[in-house]
């Protein structure tokens, strides 16, 4: 059995407001094995950065638990609470660096506030410069470097108290295409040859695709799906899941009116299923055509995955036919409600 | 009055007011800084709120900024005297200065930590970083640019009370532009402190923006 590393049982957050209580989490149970790369995505406002906090107490639950390596967080006192948190880093969308310290100034801080010895920090702040590929930039203030130069700061900075897991906040947000690339197979990499657990909320699937092995969807303040990302790519549950799935996240303000929304299928091909012209054998075979919504080639972890929408025949028995048609094939499918709104 | 005379009148005033400006800085920094910076770690939100602390000491802190100084110094005059035996001269107007001061120091040293971007200390909070440790290496640190720059108007702010203070004969320049402005009727007296007054100001604010600069590294 793998070991978990972060467990969250039965976590609630309320927060009171003027407007009266807010319920950013609902009796969540979350199990994060080590080495994970654990992503949770969610719209704005779901929850994500409440859960994310949390992890390491910045959000003190209203109920539940929080355990880290088997030691229960919550309850704990300041003194024990913050020895487990050098233990957990955590990178933020605004980088959050002090700005009135170098590069290298910040990658020292945590060092100073464990009480490293200078020499010793010194030393290992200037390797982890070399890691994050900075060392040029050792002495330029956070003023003078770009967001994705800032946010490798934050992450050699997170580095430095050789953490067991780091929490990223949306680390990507702030940064163009490119940069943010960069910066997710930095994290990719972290995560692999150092065997850090990594926490990645995003709203971007880009993110989950690029980086997670498993993902958590979260709506509403309630895990509404969870597991390995291949699967929940290949058969998404929920409508959550299903609109976070498509990119741009661009969804129509209202339905489709010109074409049908009747009998669409998601459809979902691996390697295994791709090289066949599948859906045009179907037509040919069936004498029965079908109306392309959405066509669209991902790259998941390394491996390529298409998806596609498309619209079955309007009359029940053909559709049905069709579908069969698609098991037969082994073609991963999912149908999609009519009233549900998805990009074509 | 000799021109001789008149020159030494000046320049011992003009040391008496700076040393009275320089002791009644520092002692006002010693008792507003700790005051300013617990204003800011107990407030709601802050690294370790409380409450009532917050509440009763911000009040004390409004009531001692909103009289003003003459008056404070006026009305404190017979407390002073208890406590220092004498409620003019020096000493005394030194004490009132720092009653008045402080709580002032306290309000700039507040307004500085509070422009201290709250994700940092977040993320000083998530490092394990202590309370302590966020005090002296996140706050501190991170607001040092404007401290300095509250501390040269603290400064200039003293310089107008130790001149108020001449009137209690406090000594320095404010006493001589009194004593010779108003009771003696000589303007062109009064009008000289005037111009070294400004000229203090001057330099406070100059040597207060090189130092600023110098040690902001948000800019440049
Ligand atoms: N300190 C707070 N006080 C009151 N309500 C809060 C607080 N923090 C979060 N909330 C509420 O909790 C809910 C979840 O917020 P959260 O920041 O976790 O969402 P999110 O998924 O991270 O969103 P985003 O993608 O916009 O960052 C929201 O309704 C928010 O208004
Ligand atoms: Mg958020």
């Amino acid at each position: 059995m793998a070991e978990h590393i972060i467990r969250l049982q039965g976590v609630t957050k309320e927060f009171d407001t003027k407007g009266g209580k807010v319920v950013a989490l609902k009796d969540i149970d979350l199990d994060i094995e080590r080495g994970d790369s654990y992503g949770i995505i969610g719209l704005s406002g779901a929850g994500k950065s409440t859960l994310v906090r949390t992890i390491n107490l910045l959000e003190q639950p209203t109920e539940g638990k929080v355990i880290f390596n088997d030691s229960a967080l919550t309850g704990l006192g300041s003194k024990d609470l913050n020895i487990h948190r050098r233990k957990i880093s955590m990178i933020f969308q605004q980088f959050n660096l002090l700005m009135q310290r170098d590069a290298l100034g910040n990658i020292l801080f945590p060092l100073e506030i464990a009480g490293v010895p200078k020499q010793e920090a010194l030393k290992k702040a200037n390797e982890l410069l070399k890691v994050v590929d900075l060392e040029e930039r050792a002495h330029s203030y956070p003023s003078q470097l770009s967001g994705g130069q800032k946010q490798r700061v934050a992450i050699a900075r997170a580095l430095a108290s050789d953490p067991e897991v780091i929490l990223c906040d949306e680390a990507t947000s702030a940064l163009d295409p490119k940069t943010t690339r960069s910066i997710l197979s930095l994290l990719k990499q972290i995560n692999e040859e150092r065997g850090i657990t990594l926490v990645v909320i995003t709203h971007e699937m880009e993110v989950i695709k690029q980086l997670c092995n498993k993902v958590a969807v979260i709506e509403n303040g309630e895990i509404v799906e969870r597991g390995d990302v291949e699967e929940i790519f290949k058969k998404p549950k929920t409508k959550a899941a299903r609109k976070l799935f498509f990119p741009d996240g661009d969804y129509r303000e209202k339905p489709l009116t010109k074409t049908s929304t009747r009998n669409r299928v998601r459809l979902v091909f691996d390697e295994a299923t791709a090289g066949e012209p599948i859906i045009a054998n179907m037509i040919m075979e069936l004498g029965a055509p079908v109306n392309f919504l959405y066509a669209n080639l991902d790259v998941l972890g390394g491996s390529q995955k298409g998806q596609m929408v498309i619209c079955l025949a309007a009359d029940k028995e053909t559709a049905d036919k069709q579908k069969a048609y698609l098991v037969a094939k082994g073609v991963e499918f999912t149908e999609i409600d009519e009233d549900e709104e998805v990009q074509a | 009055m000799e021109i001789r005379e008149l020159l030494s009148l000046l320049a011992q005033g003009t040391l008496d007011s700076l040393y009275m400006i320089i002791i009644c800085t520092v002692i006002s920094y010693i008792i507003g800084l700790p005051i300013g910076v617990s204003l800011i770690v107990t407030a709601p939100g802050g690294i370790r709120p409380m409450t009532v602390y917050n509440k009763v000491m911000g009040f004390i802190v409004n009531i001692l900024r909103s009289v003003p100084f003459l008056i404070l110094m006026i009305a404190l005059m017979p407390y002073i005297r208890k406590i220092i035996g004498t409620g003019i001269g020096k000493e005394a107007a030194t004490a009132a200065l720092i009653v008045a001061a402080a709580p002032f120091v306290a309000r700039l040293v507040e307004q500085s930590l509070l422009e201290v971007d709250p994700g940092v200390i977040e993320a000083a909070q998530a490092m394990g970083a202590s309370n302590m440790q966020i005090i002296r290496k996140v706050l501190l640190l991170e607001a040092r640019p404007s401290l300095l720059n509250g501390a040269a108007v603290a400064t200039i702010n003293i310089l107008g009370y130790t001149a108020m203070a001449g009137i209690v004969g406090a000594g320095g320049l404010g006493e001589i532009a009194i004593r010779y402005g108003l009771y003696r009727f000589q303007p062109s007296i009064m009008w000289i402190t005037i111009v070294l007054l400004v000229i203090l100001v001057q330099i406070f604010q100059e040597i207060g923006i090189k130092v600023v600069n110098k040690y902001d590294n948000r800019i440049n």
